[in-house]
């Protein structure tokens, strides 16, 4: 598709066209209650039981700031190394749908809490930086469920007036892979702060997507389709590949593209035009009479600095400076919170090197095997730390380890344990091995004299042979110095 | 006792505590003449089996130590109330009951008063002669087939009429001192902040100010007293220190300056008016106040700015009105046609009027020029104010440019309608406290109101300068009982 391995291109005859993606991300607030009301906000609760007066918008109801949850937003822009506004203003966005109670949900418009930030990017070929353009607080709507009745439509307010974190990206990503990366990024960073579950199955992350292309080297942005509400990567990268060629074949044949807002059919692998520009909501924002504009002092903001733990881009660089792991390790390792925080307890007792080849290599295969996150991991930070020791002191060779692991993996259970219970601890007196060697060599005299007249290559069958009769036990690097001496 | 319902509130008060009556007594009193007095159509709900009952509860366990002990109240019906169906005098919530209570009232039921209805009132406040009420037109006791003013018609006729003791209002440009004005009475609209919004049925937010109307200030200021509570649940409510009003009040005003407004003698202001408050200045400088001519040059833009600010506020406050989740809704092919049915047989045309105007101006391509404009001008009028307040304690004016008018004479007439609220309609925009009293009669009898507006959080100083100036005035209700057969 491209010259570049890492550039992302569309070719259609002699043109090459590069695709302008800027993201819009809904992030749902981790908090207790809604964002101006105290209904819990649990995930998958009996529809209709998390709704207040105020939630359901009856008359005379008022809305009232939840502190927590303009915490949360403040904590997430510093995480985003992003300038905190000390005043911002709610405005209602003002329009009609059955699961949007007040008739207008209440937002941040003209003065968002968060400006600009920035987020870095992880690509094979370098670092990229992605630059924020805003962060706002808004409240989530009901759900309309359409398919429960042939004439009826349902409604749930569960969902009514939850916290989200609009997160507006400048138009800097340029490739599918980029928006992964983006995506992935921004929900560590949040899960790292505490302040967003990331959890995309349940909706807690969505996004709208703005795509445009331009001929490659052209400084004009083309026009944008913004594809609304693609809950996962996977559809953000097919919805984007599929409009990206959309609109390039649009241009190859000579049409102009309308500014709209498009829907991605999941099934079909499309996108479909929802509404174009002349029929855009003309939502008559204006700042909320309900609420005083939110004004935050340097100290609040100061405090929540000191709250803010070691962030993906900061701890990678620690790994990489003081545990010697290479960028590539240390990426995986401080993708996602928990396991940074597996691997630190690991690593407190034992052998950082083993450590990470044990985390990255079995530890990740098993559990994707069996699909489990590493919080889910039947072995403990604790008891894996002690095969990592057993290992390093010679106690039991890698090869057994695996065997030990293996049965880690069926509970958590104490590998120094395992070992003894099964007898698998390594041998490595010499006295043993010795009487053991002269068996075998006993046993296989014609083998060793063929040896000794030169056929060096029967070594490794020694070494098997007693291995094979120690039950695998043997240490390996005493049988090969013995073996030497005895042949 | 035959003249319960001629008593003041503190009379009352005072009575029930000497127990020389029983909270029934007076219960029954104003219930037995709100009964014969439906021809002014003041009540929307009425609650008095609940009344009658709650009182006699009271008299088995009388707590006297209260500031409203036993006292029946009848409200304007734009304060929800717990399992009290609640209408905001319109169709859409016709069969509306909620499941909470108002602030302002949680506040008076505190104090020991019973509810004994809910008052007729224009379509979600937006009227000045509350003809605009699904509920009908309410009757002015002072003369048959005049209107009470708006939008608290329903309180300012129930007061005047002594149908209930005191009650309370509600005033975003002008209701609750404009029909106390048309009625004789007395009412102040508290500065913004004050009283809780909390469980009032919203028309205009930054505007909306719950109040007492009372027969006399005295009242006025023990009812203020009680409502004003610094509320979490209002983010608009403000914690400041609230005075004991009532316990306070003085009519010791000498050396007070008051301040006169040019801009106030508006073209065309009847000659009455203008009298009006020439003796107004004279009761004033009885009083031992200092008069002193100021200016508020942005006088003249109050009202185009109030009639884009309130229903643009409007159009959006009542969007929740919309069929699905309680109140009216008519039937309709889709969830489009269900709103536009429900929205256009549930409201009247005033209330549609304004969420039109107020859907016009915060359009875009219309915001900056209207919306963002008014802001602006509503900023400009409140430094007026703040400039005033450099010089002078508080501010005389009329409280409206005209006495009441007949039933019907100026519903084709919005306009002329809306120029009703021009005195008052600056002291909302600027968030102020006002209040009007009785001050005389024009040529046919009918009463007429002056305003004094104070600064923001000083209700007693205002309270003070009405109370002193209630006792010069001397003013006679002319009410004929008419309505009485």
């Amino acid at each position: 598709m491209s010259k570049n391995k890492s550039e992302y291109l569309i070719n259609r005859h002699d043109n090459q066209y590069e695709v302008v993606i800027g993201l819009e991300v809904h992030a749902q607030v981790t908090s207790e209650s809604k964002l101006f009301s105290t209904s819990a906000t649990k995930f998958g609760a009996e529809p209709n039981t998390q709704v207040s007066l105020v939630d359901a918008a009856f008359p005379g109801m008022l809305p009232v700031i939840n502190e927590y949850c303009v915490k949360q937003a403040i904590k997430t822009g510093i995480g985003l190394k992003a300038k905190i506004n000390k005043r911002s203003v709610f405005d209602r966005k003002n329009y009609f749908y059955a699961d949007l109670p007040q008739g207008y949900q209440i937002s941040q418009f003209k003065d968002p809490i968060v400006g600009e930030g920035k987020v870095i990017l992880d690509m094979p070929d370098g670092q990229k930086e992605v630059g924020i353009e805003r962060l706002h607080l808004e409240q989530d709507a009901g759900k309309s469920i359409h398919d429960l009745d042939p004439k009826n439509t349902f409604v749930d307010l569960n969902r009514s007036g939850v916290a989200l974190m609009e997160i507006v990206s400048k138009p800097d990503l340029r490739s599918p892979d980029e928006v992964n990366a983006y995506i992935k990024k921004l929900r560590s960073i949040m899960r790292y702060l505490g302040t967003c579950d990331g959890n995309m199955q349940e909706g807690s992350l969505r996004a709208d997507v703005n795509v445009s292309v331009r001929k490659k080297g052209s400084k004009e942005f083309g026009t944008r389709c913004e594809i609304k509400n693609v809950n996962s990567i996977k559809f953000m990268q097919m919805a984007i590949e599929y409009e990206a060629n959309r609109q390039v074949d649009l241009i190859e044949d000579g049409q102009t593209i309308d500014q709209e807002t498009r829907l991605f059919d999941t099934k079909k692998n499309e996108t479909r035009s929802m509404r174009s520009k002349e029929d855009a909501h003309d939502y008559r924002y204006f700042p909320d009479p309900d609420l005083l504009p939110l004004v935050v002092s340097d100290d609040f903001i100061e405090n929540l600095k000191s709250e803010i733990p070691e962030l993906p881009d900061e701890k990678k660089k620690r790994f990489i400076e003081k545990f010697k792991l290479s960028p590539y390790e240390a990426n995986i390792l401080v993708s996602d919170i928990e396991t940074s925080n597996y691997f630190e307890n690991v690593i407190k007792k034992s052998d950082v090197k083993l450590a990470t080849n044990w985390i990255i290599g079995e530890l990740f295969a098993a559990l994707n095997e069996k699909n489990l996150e590493i919080t889910e991991s039947p072995i403990s930070a604790g008891n894996l730390s002690k095969l990592i020791n057993l290992i390093k002191d010679g106690t039991i060779s890698g090869k057994i380890a695996k065997t030990v692991f293996e049965q880690m993996m069926e509970g958590d259970k104490d590998p120094q344990k395992i070992v003894e219970e099964k007898g698998l601890k390594q041998e490595s007196d010499p006295k043993a091995l010795e009487t053991l060697i002269d068996k075998v060599i006993d046993d296989n005299r014609d083998k060793a004299t063929e040896y000794k007249s030169g056929k060096v290559k029967l070594f490794g069958f020694f070494v098997g042979q007693v291995m094979k009769v120690s039950g695998g036990k043997a240490n390996p690097q005493l049988v090969n110095e013995i073996l030497k001496k005895k042949l | 006792m035959s003249d319960i319902t001629k008593q003041s509130l503190s009379q009352l008060v005072e009575n029930i505590k000497s127990k020389k009556l029983s909270s029934s007594e007076v219960t029954k009193a104003f219930v037995e003449r709100s009964e014969k007095s439906k021809e002014l159509n003041t009540y929307i709900t009425e609650d008095y089996a609940n009344a009658l009952n709650k009182a006699k509860k009271f008299d088995e366990k009388p707590n006297l130590d209260l500031k409203l002990p036993g006292i029946p109240m009848a409200v304007k019906d734009l304060f929800c109330t717990k399992d009290i169906r609640t209408t905001a005098g319109s169709k859409i919530l016709n069969n509306f009951i909620p499941t909470y209570e108002s602030t302002v009232t949680q506040n008076i039921w505190n104090e020991g008063a019973i509810l004994m209805g809910k008052l007729n009132c224009d379509e979600f406040a937006m009227g000045s002669s509350n003809e605009t009420s699904f509920f009908g037109n309410v009757q002015n006791p002072i003369n048959k087939n005049l209107v009470p003013g708006g939008s608290s018609g329903g309180s300012s006729s129930a007061v005047a009429a002594q149908l209930t003791p005191i009650t309370i209002g509600t005033d975003t440009g002008g209701s609750i001192r404009q029909p106390a004005s048309f009625t004789g009475t007395v009412g102040l609209k508290p500065t913004y902040g004050s009283c809780s919004r909390y469980g009032i049925v919203a028309f205009a937010s930054s505007l909306d100010q719950a109040g007492p109307m009372a027969q006399n200030v005295k009242d006025c200021a023990l009812l203020q007293e009680v409502i004003s509570t610094y509320d979490e649940k209002d983010s608009t409510s403000i914690d400041f220190k609230r005075n004991e009003y009532s316990k306070e009040l003085t009519k010791k005003i000498k050396g007070k300056k008051i301040g006169i407004p040019k801009e106030y003698r508006v073209d065309g202001m009847p000659k009455e008016i203008e009298d009006l408050w020439k003796k107004g200045i004279e009761y004033a400088k009885d009083c031992g106040a200092e008069i002193i001519d100021i200016s508020l040059p942005h006088t003249n833009y109050a009202l185009p700015t109030y009639y884009i600010v309130a229903p643009a506020e409007a159009s959006s406050n009542l969007a929740r009105y919309d069929g699905v989740k309680y109140g009216f809704r008519a039937e309709g092919e889709n969830l489009i046609d269900m709103y536009e049915k429900t929205r256009s047989e549930g409201f009247g045309a005033e209330v549609q009027r304004r969420i039109m105007i107020g859907t016009y101006v915060l359009s875009s391509g219309y915001y900056d020029a209207y919306y963002l404009k008014a802001q602006k001008v509503r900023k400009l009028i409140k430094n007026d104010f703040d400039q005033a307040y450099k010089k002078v304690d508080a501010i005389l004016t009329p409280s409206t440019p005209s006495s009441a008018f007949k039933i019907g004479e100026k519903t084709n007439d919005p306009v002329s309608m809306y120029l009703n609220d021009i005195f008052t309609v600056p002291v909302n925009l600027a968030g102020l406290p006002g209040i009007s009293i009785p001050a005389g009669h024009d040529a046919k009898g009918y009463p007429l109101g002056l305003q004094i507006i104070g600064k923001a959080f000083d209700e007693q100083n205002i309270l003070n300068i009405a109370y002193a100036m209630e006792e010069k005035i001397n003013f006679k209700n002319n009410i004929t009982d008419w309505w009485i057969k």
